[in-house]
């Protein structure tokens, strides 16, 4: 629809508009985080919801302690191999639609640590993550602008075709596998549908 | 005012004959020296340090494990050695000095720290450390959790990242790694996994490693899955 | 509300544990997994308790979810390349984690911090100290369910202080700021007079936070007699901290160990009478008071003169073969590193003495015969933090 004659007819209190909007209108204003910390990046997470930062104004200061109530996981720190089972159990339980944002070097690649052996080199090789944010930690406002982008990509979303999100499409796949731990790793070491790439479980020769 | 070690050691030896406390010298400018416990008499020693009116160690800080690795040596001995020569026609014994180079293997061992203050009389730090035979299968210690109990979870974390088993441990199991894994990661001679992706750096055999690594083609693998969706 | 059943100090020998209690009647034990993802854990933390109705009668504490191999990797790199390594132990005091590191490193290679430094090391642990232990009380709250307010008071403080840090070392959080024989960089005039105007503000807020909540009556019955330690017990267990303190021991390494400069301020060591979770509640908020105190001291006449050690170097750092145990009042008690140098650029042994995981230790004997609403409270009264606990 023409967009001079939807802001002429809003000005006579007529608002035209289409079921993709509302709905994603509807959407990106109440995406609801799971009360889920991690590491050092919590704190500046609970410190985005804090007076200050005031991360309500996004409609997101509905922290909700169950997965299933939550829209939004945001994976505040690093995800150690210990940890990544549960991460991928809660995600399988949050309800569609659903979003991740990961929060800091740790969460994205395994930050400072990734030389760790029971650190996780980031949890897209697990689950699929939206919006990444770099720092460490990020500060509040860069999480706030990862939930701007985050809201920019639910308006984006067609509710239709090809592009359209997973809790739409009958044939998507909602369950995503969950690790097990091994004698030296995990098993397996990334899930192939999300992280291409084949990592050599095991140990390799010593690094140099 | 707090004894010198060697004090402590006098006073241990008096109150329990045959202890065999060693004294471990730090060269150090700490200068924080320290005793080692035979593993038989470990127990006995730890609660006269702590039930003594005088040293009154009733506080344990830290325990800690530490990692010696065999040591391979290699050094050049000088050895006389007796060779039969002919000197005009005749043959006679000579001894001669030869030079040798000679391999031997240190043998390693794990060893426990334990750092003990007193709250009561507000001293410290006392050192004690205990060693294990050997890095393979000897590798029991007494635990001294009966003693102190704040070593309960720092004797776990031993036995898990060191792999000293600790007799008389009321629940010994790992602490940090999860109960299926194999290794002690914090040996020496751990392996790491190498499953990290490495970044490009100015350090050319860093990044010849990085081109080489499976990892690399992450970049493009990446994309992958955003072009087409997670379906 | 029940007591606590402990073990007696005279039955530590021998490991004699309060034996399981079966339930009476009918019904049967619940074992409930509390964590790793629960909102009162404070974290990747798992309680594995046994329940007999809602009566604890079994708590089993499992870790390692946050285990970041931060020894490991700091037996890989060099001395100061660890530095950063420390401010994400314990989080939210990553100044007073640089301290202890320093002050490790410096007793293995023999150095010492210049007066100038001793002040703004002094400074800034104290600030965190401040913020640490508003915050802890904050989210002590929030486990008692008075959701967000008394952590929105903590934490509005903690930004100005988080502001003071930022102005400093470039870091809200991730401070890195201590260095072998120093600090990094010098404080200006002007970051002094912000700092002394922010800490003639503090008293007003400790105040408000006392008159929120030290006489709540909600507060008062949910944690008095509540989670009670022993003071041997508690000393036998290898407590440390405002834990150790609110048992009635008199033990802050401040002022048994004279670390630092702290011999020149006037100060008291707030003590609790009962040890259970209102006294580390009350200590805490004494500590915060006394930490103003040494503010007020210390921020009266910084001396001037260079921050940084003349024989310290940063590069080739290099220390002799030995090994040194440095120790500092952390906020939440006594963090420890240990070293041990081959004389190599890295250290060949390295070890935090973590004082989150060692407060733990008691964590079972003070829940044992509570509630399981209470096992909230009585954990988050330990007051830790996940980064230090698994490191």
């Amino acid at each position: 629809m023409d967009e001079h004659l939807k802001i002429e007819l809003g000005k006579q209190g007529i608002v035209v508009t289409t079921l993709q909007e509302l709905y994603n209108w509807g959407r990106r204003n109440s995406i609801w985080p799971m009360q889920f910390g991690l590491a050092c990046c919590a704190i500046e997470m609970i410190a985005t919801t804090m007076a200050r930062f005031d991360m309500a104004r996004f409609g997101a200061e509905v922290f909700r302690p169950s997965p299933r109530q939550a829209d939004l996981m945001i994976i505040s720190g690093t995800v150690t191999k210990k940890m990544a089972p549960q991460v991928v159990r809660l995600y399988n339980q949050m309800a569609e639609p659903r979003y991740v944002i990961a929060m800091g070097a740790c969460a994205i690649s395994g930050g400072p640590f990734k030389q760790g052996y029971n650190v996780l080199k980031g949890i897209d090789r697990y689950i699929p993550v939206d919006v990444h944010i770099p720092g460490c930690p990020p500060r509040p406002e860069a999480l706030l602008e990862a939930f701007m982008a985050l809201q920019k990509k639910i308006d984006a979303q067609p509710l239709t075709g090809a592009g359209r999100p997973r809790f739409l499409d009958s044939e998507a796949r909602g369950e995503f596998p969950i690790p097990v731990p091994g004698e030296h790793d995990l098993e397996p070491a990334s899930n192939r549908g999300v992280w291409p790439v084949e990592i050599e479980t095991g140990t390799k020769g010593p690094r140099d | 005012m707090l004894k010198t070690v060697e004090e402590i050691k006098a006073a241990i030896e008096a109150a329990i004959p045959g202890a065999g406390v060693e004294f471990v010298p730090n060269p150090g400018p700490a200068a924080e020296h320290s005793l080692l416990l035979r593993p038989e008499s470990a127990v006995a020693v730890a609660k006269f340090l702590r039930d003594d009116a005088e040293l009154a160690f009733d506080y344990l800080s830290n325990v800690t494990g530490v990692d010696w690795p065999d040591k391979e040596i290699v050094e050049k001995v000088k050895a006389m050695r007796i060779t039969t020569k002919t000197v005009d026609g005749v043959e006679q014994q000579v001894e001669e000095t030869v030079e040798e180079t000679r391999k031997r293997i240190e043998p390693g061992c794990l060893e426990a720290v334990y750092h003990l203050y007193s709250v009561a009389k507000k001293h410290g730090p006392l050192v004690i450390r205990m060693r294990t035979e050997n890095r393979t299968d000897r590798v029991t210690l007494p635990s001294l959790t009966p003693i102190w109990r704040g070593a309960e979870f720092q004797e776990r974390e031993v036995f898990d990242l060191y792999g000293i088993v600790f007799a008389g441990h009321p629940d010994l199991r790992r602490i940090l790694m999860w109960e299926e894994f194999k290794d002690h990661p914090m040996r020496k001679d751990f392996v790491e996994p190498d499953d990290y992706e490495y970044e490009p750096t100015a350090h050319d055999h860093v990044l010849k490693r990085a081109q080489a690594h499976p990892a690399a083609v992450v970049a493009s693998g990446s994309q992958r899955w955003r072009d087409e969706g997670i379906r | 509300m029940s007591s606590g059943v402990q073990t007696k100090p005279e039955q530590l020998e021998g490991w004699n544990r309060p034996p399981v209690i079966a339930p009476e009647g009918e019904g049967e034990l619940l074992e409930v997994a509390m964590g790793p993802h629960h909102p009162s854990t404070h974290g990747v933390f798992r309680m594995d308790v046994t329940l007999d109705g809602e009566r604890v009668i079994g708590l089993k504490p499992v870790f390692g979810y946050l285990h970041r191999n931060h020894e490991k990797i700091a037996e890989q790199t060099s001395y100061l390349a660890s530095m950063p390594y420390t401010d994400r132990l314990d989080y939210f005091c990553s100044l007073t984690n640089n301290w202890a590191y320093a002050l490790a490193v410096e007793k293995l290679a023999g150095l010492d911090a210049p007066e100038r430094a001793q002040y703004i090391r002094v400074i800034l642990a104290e600030l965190t100290r401040i913020q640490n232990h508003a915050s802890a009380v904050g989210f002590l709250l929030q486990d008692m369910g008075a959701s967000g307010t008394p952590l929105m008071y903590a934490f509005r403080e903690r930004e100005k202080i988080l502001d003071l840090f930022e102005q400093l070392t470039g870091a809200r959080m991730m401070c890195n700021f201590m260095r072998f024989g120093g600090c990094r960089v010098d404080a200006t005039a002007g970051w002094l007079d912000g700092a002394r105007k922010m800490v003639a503000g503090l008293p007003n807020f400790v105040d408000e936070f006392e008159a929120l909540l030290s006489t709540n009556e909600i507060l008062m019955a949910r944690t008095q007699g509540v989670g009670v330690l022993k003071p041997d017990l508690a000393v036998n267990t290898g407590v440390s901290g405002p834990m150790l303190r609110a048992s009635g021991v008199d033990y802050d390494l401040r002022k048994v160990d004279h670390y630092g400069i702290y011999d020149r301020f006037q100060f008291r060591v707030p003590l609790g009478e009962h040890g259970d979770i209102y006294d580390r509640y009350m200590v805490r908020v004494l500590e915060m008071r006394e930490s103003i105190r040494i503010l007020e001291q210390a921020l009266k006449d910084v001396p001037a003169g260079p921050v940084m050690d003349p024989k310290a170097k940063s590069r080739g750092f290099r220390p002799k073969p030995g090994e040194a145990y440095g120790r500092i009042e952390a906020p939440k008690g006594e963090l420890g590193f240990y070293l041990i140098s081959d004389g190599t650029p890295n250290p060949y042994r390295y070890r935090v003495r973590p004082p989150s995981l060692i407060n733990l230790t008691i964590l079972e004997d003070m829940c044992l015969g509570h509630d399981v609403a209470d096992v909230v409270l009585i954990f988050g009264s330990v007051d830790i933090v996940l980064g230090e606990v698994d490191r």
